[in-house]
């Protein structure tokens, strides 16, 4: 992307200087997260995620494909060779933990990364294929980790991966049908394993992809900010190389020290116990709930208990899980304010917080048993969650009235009286 | 249009949630759920507190080596360990004589290619603990990984094996129809109160301890729960090693980066 202040790549070694002629790759990343590219200047660490979620990808990537040189996808042995990664594969314990934990890093990472774009409504235009991509991306994401947690063939593996492919048999007429073509038999069985094993290698892939578009298109806006005014002139931004590459640089350490005590001292406490114990067809544990990234939408799946002007109940439990993903596609058009940032909007704001209680309150509810009182609790809940994006936002956005905003990320920095100041002094980077 | 499309989606899917809210609502009402002999009697585990414990937790060796001893003469009758192996036991400190002796003490099933015939023999160290063939109620899980299987872990074990008792009158006066059955024995400690598992763990001195430890029946539970935290997760000890390590130096370079961030953004406000 380009403001005509950026810095131009001079590559001054020769060997730089050929490479540059072949193949300008090291040009590309200069433009893209060098010091060519000129971002903000007043960015907090809200804006540090998407970098932490690339690094996330990468350290699955990395850690997954060892994994898989030991790993053997058959349900008679997929159990063992996990334990024998554990157990016998040098540092296969700390593989194995680095990916089941970095899967929720992951995950965690990737929902402060949306949630600040709702609060700042980064997904307004200009910035709306970004946001697109982005809800793509998620969905994948969301794909990825249910396939790789069958992977274990634990208990909690075998009867998820039963009760998620088990909604697609309640899709009229072809239900069923497809339900079977989709495990390649009447319930989870090696056929099933292995095709999700290919799959689960696939589809982080298929992510990189999206996520280089997702960057790309970023590019061509630019990086929005907390003030969501856009970019006016020089004095407004700083080159990504050195000032987001040395600030990114601490909140990557920041992450990696939560991260690591987590997968050292706490590898399995957000694990269910019952993945521990093999896949046994034969016996329904107790109660069957997804990894905790799932609970929120897991609770909206369970909050139709009952059938609605003949649509079975099960059904809607599926439209309404999905929906509850889609409709984030929607959210450009449905906000129409023309203030991004919650900072300067005083109703969304709040109802941004009453979101994210609810989603907290609705993760709760996934979470725990489907016994009252937490059904009749998550119904309240998802009401509330739909109403929010698709009735209150829309009626929010038109009644609200913004407070002023500052005239420029200068300003907002430096107070009018500095910036005065710099109008006047001759030009500094 | 896409905000009036909006809206009737949303008024659809509150509407379908608050009918099911509704009727849920008016049948909680009318038929609470009833109380349960489990939600009234199950106890959370009690707390054990092992040398594994904490960040900077190890494995206490005797003790590991006592529960090893509780396995072998006490559960092995029922219970397997499958994915461990006799070599594993090195670990725990003892040493290759010892463990080719505890190897040939057990009969694992072995394949003859020439003559077609599964035949048992004396196992070597490379071999796994074999599977066990149980002839009463019940099915006794495998216990390799039971600590992690189970919330509570060790605690799970230890609590289990010590909470073998009487059915409580008040549970028989409020909930008559959930009498033990014949065959299964009353544990409050158990998912459903009632398991198969006979105690297998009933008088003191029910082994006698190389390393002279009385052995109490609440020693040798906790003695075999901590063995069991060794069979689930040999590698704790380098785990905690290789945190600390990793932590601490995270922890340094983190401070570098900041101080790094810092002296970058010097000049410019922000
Ligand atoms: C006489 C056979 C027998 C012996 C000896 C025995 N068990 Fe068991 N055990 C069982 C059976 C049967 C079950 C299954 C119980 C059920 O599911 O109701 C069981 C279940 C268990 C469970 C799992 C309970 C659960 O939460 O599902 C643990 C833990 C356990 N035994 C530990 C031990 C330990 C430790 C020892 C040795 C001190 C031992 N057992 C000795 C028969 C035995
Ligand atoms: C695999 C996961 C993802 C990766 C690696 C990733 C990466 C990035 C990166 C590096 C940035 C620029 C830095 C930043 O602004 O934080 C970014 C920006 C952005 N991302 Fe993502 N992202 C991911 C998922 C998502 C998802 C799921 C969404 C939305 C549903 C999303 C929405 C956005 C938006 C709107 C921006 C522009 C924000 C702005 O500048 O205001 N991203 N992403």
């Amino acid at each position: 992307m380009s403001f005509p202040w950026a810095n131009h790549y001079k590559p001054s070694h020769p060997f730089m200087v050929y490479l540059d002629e072949k193949l300008p790759l090291p040009r590309f990343v200069y433009n893209a997260i060098g010091a060519g590219y000129p971002v903000p200047r007043n960015l907090n660490y809200m804006w540090n995620f998407g970098v932490l979620a690339g690094f996330c990808l990468l350290l699955q990537i990395v850690t997954g494909v060892v994994l898989a040189m030991h790993y053997a996808a058959n349900s008679g042995i997929a159990f063992d060779s996990v334990e024998h990664i554990m157990r016998d594969v040098n540092y296969g314990w700390l593989l194995r933990y680095a990916h089941a934990n970095g899967a929720s890093a992951f995950f965690a990472v990737v929902y402060i990364h949306i949630f600040r774009g709702f609060f700042y409504g980064s997904y307004k235009p200009p910035r709306e294929m970004i946001w697109l991509l982005g809800v793509a991306i998620f969905l994948l994401m969301m794909a990825t980790a249910f396939m790789g947690y069958v992977l274990p063939w634990g208990q909690m593996s075998y009867w998820g991966a039963q009760v998620i492919t088990g909604l697609f048999s309640a899709i009229p007429i072809v239900g069923n049908g497809l339900h079977t073509w989709l495990l390649g038999g009447f319930a989870p069985v090696d056929a099933t394993l292995n095709r999700f094993y290919a799959l689960h290698f696939l589809l982080p892939f298929v992510i990189l992809g999206m996520i280089i578009l997702h960057i790309w298109s970023l590019h061509i806006p630019g990086s929005s900010n907390p003030t969501g005014v856009e970019v006016k002139s020089e004095s407004d931004t700083v080159p990504f190389h050195p000032y987001y590459t040395a600030k990114d640089g601490f909140g990557l350490g920041c992450f990696l020290v939560v991260y690591c005590l987590m997968m050292f001292y706490a590898p399995n406490a957000l694990g269910h116990p019952d993945n521990y114990i093999p896949a046994n067809p034969m016996q329904t544990p107790a109660h069957i709930v997804p990894e905790w990234y799932f609970w929120p939408f897991y609770a909206i799946l369970r909050a139709f208990t009952q059938d609605f002007f003949m649509i079975p109940a099960k059904l809607m439990g599926v439209l309404a899980m999905f929906s509850s993903i889609l409709v984030w596609f929607f959210l450009p058009w449905l906000d129409r304010s023309p203030v991004r940032s919650g900072h300067y909007r005083p109703l969304h704001r709040k109802f941004f917080w009453v979101l994210v209680a609810d989603v907290v309150l609705l993760g709760w509810c996934g979470g725990s048993p489907a016994e009252e009182p937490y059904v009749m609790i998550s119904q309240l809940a998802a009401v509330y969650y739909f109403v929010h994006f698709l009735i209150v936002l829309p009626i929010v956005s038109s009644i609200e009235k913004p407070e002023p905003l500052p005239f420029s990320i200068t300003e907002s920095v430096l107070g009018k009286d500095d910036q005065a100041a710099l109008a006047g002094a001759p030009a500094s980077a | 249009m896409v905000r009036i499309i909006a809206f009737f989606a949303g008024l659809f899917f509150a509407l379908a949630l608050l009918w099911s809210f509704g009727k849920g609502l008016v049948s909680y009402v009318t038929s609470p759920p009833a109380a349960t002999a489990e939600h009234a009697f199950h106890l959370a585990p009690r707390p054990l507190h092992l040398a594994s414990d904490g960040p900077f937790g190890k494995f206490d060796m005797q003790q590991v080596q006592r529960g090893f001893q509780v396995y072998k003469e006490v559960c092995s009758n029922c219970h397997a360990l499958h994915e461990v192996a006799f070599r594993d036991l090195k670990a725990i400190g003892y040493n290759d004589d010892e463990v080719k002796a505890i190897a040939a003490g057990f009969k694992v099933p072995h394949y003859d290619a020439r003559t077609g015939e599964v035949k048992t023999v004396n196992g070597l160290p490379t071999d796994h603990f074999p599977p066990v063939v149980y002839g009463g109620q019940g099915s006794p899980p495998d216990l390799s990984l039971i600590t992690k299987a189970r919330h509570g872990g060790a605690a799970y074990v230890y609590s289990l094996l010590t909470g073998f008792q009487k059915q409580p009158a008040a549970l028989l006066a409020h909930f008559p129809e959930a009498k033990t059955p014949d065959g299964l024995y009353y544990n409050p400690y158990f998912a459903n109160l009632n398991i198969a598992m006979p105690p297998p763990l009933t008088a003191d001195g029910q082994v006698s301890y190389k390393d002279n430890t009385p052995a109490t029946v609440d020693q040798m539970a906790q003695d075999v729960a901590a063995f069991l935290v060794w069979t689930a997760e040999p590698k704790l000890e380098n785990r905690h090693q290789a945190g600390f390590a990793t932590v601490g130096f995270l922890i340094f370079a983190t401070v570098l980066a900041y101080m790094a961030y810092r002296n970058v953004w010097a000049d410019k406000k922000h």
